[in-house]
């Protein structure tokens, strides 16, 4: 995983509540079994059938920022989500609140999610509306989120910062100490379904 | 002070802690399927390493498959996209090099990954359990700490067997009280999900409680778990009490002898403590719930069948109010129209909210004797073979192709359409299944969540309804 520290670039503002991960990559592309190639489907039916969406405004050609509504990334658990975002280019996602899994699978990734109050997400939506030049800066070392004459702390805890600084492995990491591992597997109860394997 | 059901289960799973760490928690059963599984494999073969324990890994075939097969079933030429076949042959690949038991198509255990657990034993009090799905709260009903991972997890549990995890809150639904007749488990979550909307589960581990849970089957008891992701919970658990024990004895992986009496001692002391504390609770009046569907495109945007669709403008808060703009403009519906007046073209009774035995019971006790409207096509599918078999010994698939809908075979068809079974642009569903999001069941598709015993009832009718509409006319 890249390593995340400071990152800025301009935004794209996506004033919608409640965008599921179907949304956000249609069903139709999980079929494939590769880890990369989903920019294609990003928001594919927004972007097919809504000439005014904002991923089809050349005014945001480019930006690596998405700033979205609440409750961000909804509903199904599919990591391709993420992917798709990933692939098109955007390094952080805004939202005032995320879905549980999708925060999960993006801090996984790499990709930075950053809940700031919904006033805060607002006044960013309408900053970038009305200047799509605007640079807004996401600060991971000082947990900060700037943008011109704005700067708001963000909370993310200790642990995944550091994870996300050093682009570390979770996996790695908990392969560091497998003794424990070992150790509780000897304390499980006798009775646990298991299956035969081949 | 005393601990709830969800920090027992917690607790229990520990492997390791730390301060300024996540807990690491071990995962007892990990089920796989083949859409969110074939990037992690990937990914345990690039890092050179193995899984851990394909004894406590389970796969099956569900997502892609067609339902219209013929048996016996050889092979994957039944499906017709490349891609799909790909990913279903690549999950086949994965589990002969990996070595993890495998239900592929055809095969008398295949089928939807949380209807196959819970027939098979699999899914006990007491487990953690997880699949890179998330309705894997389902196997909660059992009080067991389930819940859906992404494909970075999924690898992380086959190379580890665990997870690290931030601790969630707790939280209760209690719901005390005596339903309505005709009031099921669906409208009973659609109702939680209604009232909380679509965030209020948010980081919280929720536990069902109150007298509607207790009285309800164990099936019942799942089809409230699996929507607890629809709320945005980490996880919804019931508690095991002498339902879960009566459910599971027998079954071809739960405990027996010595090991049965041990266990269900232990299955006992899975309860919230009597001075525990939640961090939050919510309440809601059984008698107040009827027969809810939802107008809308998330599951939170719902209302009682005997309402209307709402208008945008009573909404307080300015996100609410354009997400029900957009809802209805995509819905194709105005505000103030009863909800029975609106006709569907689909019906489709099936998945892992609404797919098992007793939920095509329901189906075939409203159909037994009528027709399904002219106008509507009807699907029935069932959650595994087994259910299918089961079905049939007991000739509902009779009651069901005599009334003119369609039996098929085993997976999770319409819920979400990644096989052929999906709505045409603009055509409208009720569906048993758990997600009305735009485009779910086919491009641009429209979804209303509805009841096993609603879904019978408007494909009789041709419009939302429920059974005690077909009394009266």
């Amino acid at each position: 995983m890249d390593k995340f520290t400071v990152h800025t670039g301009r935004a794209v503002p996506l004033r919608r509540s409640n965008v599921d991960t179907d949304q956000i990559i249609p069903a139709v592309y999980l079929k494939r079994v590769t880890r990369t190639g989903f920019e294609d489907a990003l928001f594919h039916a927004w972007r097919a059938n809504e000439p005014g969406f904002v991923l089809n405004q050349d005014r945001f050609a480019g930006a690596s920022v998405l700033v979205a509504g609440p409750d961000f990334g909804t509903g199904s658990s599919r990591e391709h989500a993420v992917w798709a975002l990933m692939d098109y280019g955007f390094r952080v996602v805004i939202s005032p609140r995320f879905a549980d899994i999708f925060r999960g699978n993006s801090l996984k990734a790499g990709l930075l999610t950053v809940m700031l109050a919904e006033k805060i997400v607002q006044r960013l939506l309408d900053d970038i509306e009305d200047d799509p030049s605007t640079e807004v800066t996401i600060d991971l070392i000082e947990r900060q989120v700037r943008w011109t004459g704005e700067v708001h702390d963000f909370e993310l805890d200790d642990y995944t910062r550091w994870r996300l600084l050093e682009g570390l492995d979770d996996i790695g990491l908990t392969l560091r100490a497998p003794e424990y591992i070992d150790s509780y597997e000897q304390s499980r109860k006798p009775w646990l379904p298991a299956l035969t394997t081949r | 002070m005393g601990k709830t059901l969800a920090e027992k289960l917690w607790e229990g799973h520990l492997v390791h802690t730390a301060p300024g760490e996540p807990d690491l928690i071990y995962i007892d059963m990990h089920l796989v399927h083949e859409v969110t599984s074939p990037q992690a494999f990937d990914g345990l073969r690039l890092a050179g390493r193995g899984v851990r324990r394909p004894d406590l890994t389970l796969a099956t075939e569900d997502h892609n498959t067609p339902t219209d097969y013929t048996l016996p079933l050889l092979g994957t030429s039944s499906i017709k996209d490349d891609v799909s076949r790909t990913q279903i042959e690549t999950l086949r690949r994965n589990c002969a090099e990996f070595n993890i038991e495998l239900y592929p198509m055809g095969d008398v255990e295949q089928g939807i990954v949380h209807v196959i657990g819970p027939q098979l034993g699999i899914t006990q009090p007491g487990m953690t359990m997880v699949c890179g799905d998330s309705h894997t709260s389902t196997h909660g009903a059992f009080g067991a700490l389930a819940f859906g991972i992404g494909t970075s997890q999924v690898e992380h549990v086959l190379a580890t067997q665990t997870l690290p995890l931030d601790r969630p809150k707790t939280m209760a639904v209690m719901i005390d009280g005596e339903l309505a007749p005709g009031v099921t488990a669906k409208d009973v979550i659609l109702a939680v999900i209604a009232q909380t909307g679509t965030g209020g589960g948010q980081g919280y581990m929720v536990e069902y409680r109150g007298s509607v849970f207790e009285q309800m089957s164990m099936e019942a008891r799942m089809t409230v778990c699996n929507m607890s992701i629809e709320w945005g919970a980490r996880a919804g658990m019931i508690a095991p009490d002498q339902v879960t024990f009566d459910y599971l004895k027998g079954r071809t992986h739960a405990p027996s002898g010595a090991d049965w009496d041990a266990a269900v001692e232990y299955w006992h002391t899975l309860r919230t403590d009597d001075d525990a504390e939640f961090d939050a609770e919510v309440t809601l009046d059984a008698a107040a719930i009827s027969p809810f569907v939802t107008w809308g495109t998330n599951p939170g945007q719902g209302a009682p069948l005997s309402g209307s669709v709402p208008d945008p403008a009573d909404y307080v808060e300015a996100s609410d109010r354009i997400s029900a703009e957009k809802a209805l403009a995509y819905m194709g519906l105005e505000a103030g129209t009863p909800l029975r007046d609106i006709k569907v073209d689909t019906v489709f009774v099936g998945s892992c909210t609404n797919g098992r035995i007793e939920d095509l019971r329901a189906t075939a006790e409203v159909l037994k004797g009528h027709k399904v409207a002219d106008s509507v096509r009807m699907l029935i599918v069932p959650g595994s073979m087994r259910v299918k078999a089961q079905a049939e010994e007991e000739g509902l698939d009779q009651v069901f192709t005599d009334a003119g809908a369609e039996w098929r075979q085993a997976g999770c068809s319409m819920c979400l359409g990644m096989n052929p079974d999906q709505l045409a642009p603009g055509e409208r569903s009720a569906s048993t299944s758990n997600r009305n999001f735009e485009g779910r069941q086919g491009k641009g598709g429209r979804t209303h969540l509805v009841s096993p015993l609603v879904a019978a009832a408007t494909a009789i009718t041709g419009h939302l309804a429920s059974p005690a509409d077909l009394v009266k006319s």
